[in-house]
């Protein structure tokens, strides 16, 4: 279990956008009637991406209030979830993975990056507000370590220089390519495919 | 080597694209009117003669689990619940199924939900996924457009309708009842078994839950026949898999393969051999990082398949191999794993929550040298404690690396923690007596 700590700073109200209104209302149908607990995840999603990556208190109760189940539920579910930042986070979110995979193929000279560049500590913004980075499990990319996410977006095979021409990049505030920094478009062989060699640029 | 026709992904390196169109071209959504109106028992005969068994870690036969579900449905509507909540460290095999192969995904929904009678179908994908979820919904959308999904899906007069779920970024969702009670907007710890989930399932009804893998080879195993999928491999352990190939190789990769493939041709003709050549190699995690570890002589002549890999004291998984040579420090490799397992544990049974993090830490300390010679006993006693003393499979998942590790390099810990106290090696007492009391000088 990770260790969650809820922001000391709390924003007194919070409303859906009218957008996210409508997409909560149609997650919702997703669901049987009278289930529409279900959908607590998803709102919390939407909420986080509305709130400028994080989940205030205040969100909580007006998805329980929208659900019409108790405040304590949604509270249990948005401090289980590792996705769910409920504490400001940077508007460029990097979370590196550091699991065996992606450590084996040297995971940690990233974070070293990281903290070079963006914050010594982990969670912390940087000098300009915009970045902050954190250490995560396991991303499911490992053929591609070592990787990270970048907010949405996943960006693979890294090493040190590449990262760091992602983090100027993002501090001028140009979103980088995501995908492969090694020009793989797959989890393909690099030179050495074998198999479905017909199909090859088709 | 598998054939390149008898392979069943031929777009998972994206060489045609992952719309309808060209999928339909592959041979998706072909005749799959034809197939469903050969009727239930049909199907699930046919899976049952392929023997196809679950990809997602735990090997069960599907044609089985499918016969599950009650034949009619009473008054409790059926679910079908795919399990794309992939974080096994080591795979990322369903990724490129649901970025390249939406539509065998799709189709094998359709199939699989007419066989045992549901009309839901949720597919729980991990949320870090976004991407490909946003992939997967083009591609349900598209088949919506086409008549294949909805009322009278594909032409087959069955009414299907598939919902995406997104996790959050919890490991332990991936256990078939976390995952459950997640969809259900609950936190993702697992439920007692029994009842099992084809009886008492999502919000209480029958549930069958199957891997993305699992659900994407039944069309084309329907198409080609049972008996083709069990020509392939050995018996009990047939048809093809998708290895996906990480570590210290020289070319990481996923490739699709037939069962029983030797892990050494694996690694020196598909990922381009170990960094460092083969003598370099240490030791190998065959079936992502719950499995426990090979050594060096042993990845020289197993075979990947399920029975062979239990033969050799560990399991196939899901065919996550991760390779580590003699670079890396194998202790801090595996105290990484065990780092992964304290962070993921939901915390429900003791022994896990609290034993997860005991294993962390002392092998912390043995990596660093810093332990006692007895505590590499300690620590394989408290896996012992941990394994089977849990109420999902998590327990073992967090103690067999460790145990792998143990059995492997016991020699390679002990010889790095020689450490003694020396109070017991001086005079037969108690280790935790206040040593100063005793020295001579103090005395």
């Amino acid at each position: 279990m990770a260790v969650k700590k809820i922001s000391k700073v709390q924003p007194e109200k919070f409303e859906f956008s009218k957008k996210n209104k409508e997409t909560a209302d149609s997650i919702i149908k997703n669901y049987p009637s009278g289930k529409q607990q279900s959908a607590v995840m998803a709102l919390l999603y939407l909420a986080q991406k509305q709130n400028d990556n994080w989940i205030p208190l205040s969100a909580m109760k007006y998805i329980a209030k929208y659900l019409d189940m108790p405040y304590i539920k949604v509270y249990e579910v948005a401090t289980f979830y590792s996705m769910y930042n409920l504490t400001p986070v940077g508007k460029y979110f990097f979370q590196v993975c550091t699991t065996t995979p992606c450590m084996l193929r040297g995971a940690y000279n990233l974070v070293d990056v990281c903290k070079r560049k963006i914050s010594e500590e982990e969670n912390c913004l940087s000098e300009d507000g915009k970045t902050s980075w954190l250490e995560v499990e396991c991303l499911g990319a490992c053929v591609n370590a070592p990787m990270l996410q970048l907010n949405e977006n996943y960006y693979e095979d890294l090493d040190p220089t590449k990262l760091e021409q992602i983090i100027d990049k993002i501090s001028n505030d140009e979103v980088p390519q995501p995908g492969s920094y090694r020009g793989r478009l797959s989890s393909e062989p690099e030179n050495t495919r074998k198999t479905l060699i017909g199909n090859k640029n088709a | 080597m598998l054939e390149d026709k008898d392979r069943i992904f031929q777009n998972l390196y994206n060489d045609f694209g992952a719309d309808l169109a060209s999928a339909k071209q592959r041979g998706d959504w072909k005749d799959t009117k034809e197939i469903c109106g050969k009727g239930r028992e049909w199907i699930i005969n046919e899976i049952k003669t392929s023997e196809l068994r679950g990809r997602g870690g735990a090997g069960f036969p599907t044609g089985l689990k499918w016969s599950f579900a009650p034949k009619e449905v009473g008054s409790r509507p059926h679910y079908l619940v795919i399990n794309a909540d992939e974080s096994e460290p080591g795979t990322c095999k369903d990724r490129d199924i649901i970025r390249f192969e939406p539509h065998k995904l799709i189709e094998g929904c359709l199939i699989a939900s007419y066989a045992v009678n549901a009309h839901k179908c949720y597919i729980y994908i991990r949320g870090e996924y976004f991407n490909e979820g946003q992939k997967l919904q083009t591609a349900i959308d598209e088949a919506y457009k086409d008549g294949l999904l909805g009322k009278n899906s594909a032409g087959t007069d069955w009414e299907l309708d598939i919902y995406i779920h997104y996790g959050a970024g919890a490991y332990i969702c991936g256990e078939e009842t976390a995952l459950l009670e997640s969809i259900e907007g609950k936190k993702g710890q697992p439920r007692l078994k029994p009842p099992f989930p084809a009886l008492i399932g999502l919000y209480g009804c029958p549930t069958i839950i199957n891997n993305v893998e699992t659900i994407s080879v039944v069309p084309t195993i329907l198409r080609r026949g049972g008996k083709w999928f069990s020509s392939l491999g050995r018996p009990k352990n047939t048809g093809s898999k998708i290895y996906c190939i990480s570590g210290n190789v020289n070319n990481p990769c996923n490739v699709e393969e037939e069962m029983g493939i030797p892990l050494k041709e694996l690694i020196e003709k598909h990922a381009g051999g170990v960094i460092g050549g083969w003598d370099n190699l240490k030791a190998v995690i065959p079936g992502g990082s719950s499995m426990p570890l090979l050594p060096k002589e042993t990845c020289e002549t197993i075979k990947m398949d399920f029975d062979a890999c239990v033969e050799n004291k560990t399991g196939l998984g899901t065919a996550g191999i991760v390779v580590i040579n003699k670079d890396q420090d194998i202790i801090k490799c595996m105290a990484r794993i065990a780092r992964f397992y304290k962070h993921e544990s939901c915390g429900q049974c003791t022994p896990c929550r609290e034993g997860s993090g005991w294993m962390w830490r002392m092998l912390e300390r043995m990596a660093k040298g810093e332990a006692t010679r007895d505590e590499v006993d300690m620590l394989l006693d408290v896996t012992k404690q941990i394994e089977g003393h849990t109420i999902c499979a998590f327990g073992e998942g967090s103690s067999w690396p460790v145990q792998g590790l143990i059995r492997n390099f016991k020699d390679e810990i002990i010889e790095r923690n020689k450490f003694d106290p020396i109070v017991k090696k001086q005079k037969d007492i108690p280790y935790l007596v206040d040593q100063h009391l005793l020295e001579k000088e103090n005395a």
